[in-house]
């Protein structure tokens, strides 16, 4: 087993360009490996920030350039992830959230990004301001496994998927 | 013009060997599109054995593709979805227009008729 730890915290900087999206959740996903999540809570994980992150690019910034911060803290057994913008901000949240709901069909999004960081994530909190940003947060517990249980992913695994 | 009826059903079997993403989608969109022009067929399948990531995106490029091939009489399907794959279409409602089929079956079907077909990585 390995030494636990029980806090810890990162934060990244990238620009708004969609090739920086595997980075970011490549990025999240080696640092929550600490934690000896299961593949499955690791490929949510990735998932959800994936949808942050592009919706921050995507929305927040459009056709501009800005940039996009990651906060992650690893809390016990306990990751929050905070994806960042300081673009156009959302109009109703509350209407944001609703499965299938976008402001870009044109563009053949769907409107489920909210939807699947809600129920792959424990929690989902959005802020957003419009003209000055947006800012969302989640949080995820990581199963403590009952050591040789389940198979802890490593480091390798983490960064190949 | 003359309509084009064609004598065997043509199948497309599109296998995606990169992570779908909002950047990747791009480009992945612009090859099935024009392999879909180019071949006509009757029969789309989208192949996501090696599909290790995708989130969101993957549903609107899926159902921007189904879209393409309706206009020119086809059906679409997807098939060898991970559990985290088959969980996002299942949240978007999509498989129940674009279904999931087994397509190992589906190929010892075809070898016994006589189907053209053609297998594209993407
Ligand atoms: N960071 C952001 N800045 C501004 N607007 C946002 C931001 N994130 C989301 N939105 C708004 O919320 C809507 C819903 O977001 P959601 O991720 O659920 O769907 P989508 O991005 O439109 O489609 P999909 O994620 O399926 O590709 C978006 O269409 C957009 O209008
Ligand atoms: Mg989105």
């Amino acid at each position: 087993m390995r030494n636990k730890i029980t806090d810890n915290n990162m934060k990244l900087e990238f620009i708004s360009k969609s090739n920086n999206e595997a980075f970011a959740r490549i990025s999240v996903a080696a640092f929550v490996s600490q934690l000896d999540p299961t593949i499955e809570e690791l490929s949510d994980i990735k998932t959800a920030v994936s949808e942050a992150v592009t919706n921050s690019i995507v929305h927040g910034y459009e056709e501009k350039q800005g940039i996009v911060t990651i906060i992650c803290k690893i809390h016990e057994n306990e990751i929050f992830i905070q994806v960042s913008d300081n673009g156009k901000g959302i109009e109703n949240i509350e209407m944001a959230k609703q499965p299938l709901y976008t402001t870009k069909p044109n563009l053949e999004r769907s409107g489920m990004g909210f939807t699947i960081m809600e129920s792959f994530m424990d929690e989902l909190n959005i802020e957003s301001i419009l003209g000055i940003g947006t800012k969302v947060t989640m949080r995820k517990k990581i199963k403590q496994t009952e050591d040789d249980e389940d198979i802890p992913v490593t480091l390798e695994e983490a960064l190949r998927g | 013009m003359q309509m084009n009826y064609y004598e065997k059903d043509k199948l497309l079997i599109f296998k995606i060997m990169e992570e779908i993403d909002e950047f990747s989608v791009k480009e992945l969109r612009r090859k099935a599109d024009y392999e879909i022009e180019r071949f006509m067929p009757r029969e789309v399948i989208f192949d996501f054995d090696c599909v290790t990531f995708m989130d969101s995106a993957g549903i609107g490029m899926i159902i921007g593709r189904y879209k393409q091939v309706g206009i020119i009489g086809g059906v679409t399907e997807v098939a060898n979805l991970s559990n985290s794959v088959k969980r996002i279409f299942r949240m978007s409602g999509m498989l129940k227009i674009i279904p999931e089929i087994d397509l190992k079956e589906r190929l010892k079907d075809i070898e016994s008729k006589e189907n053209s077909k053609e297998v594209i990585n993407l």
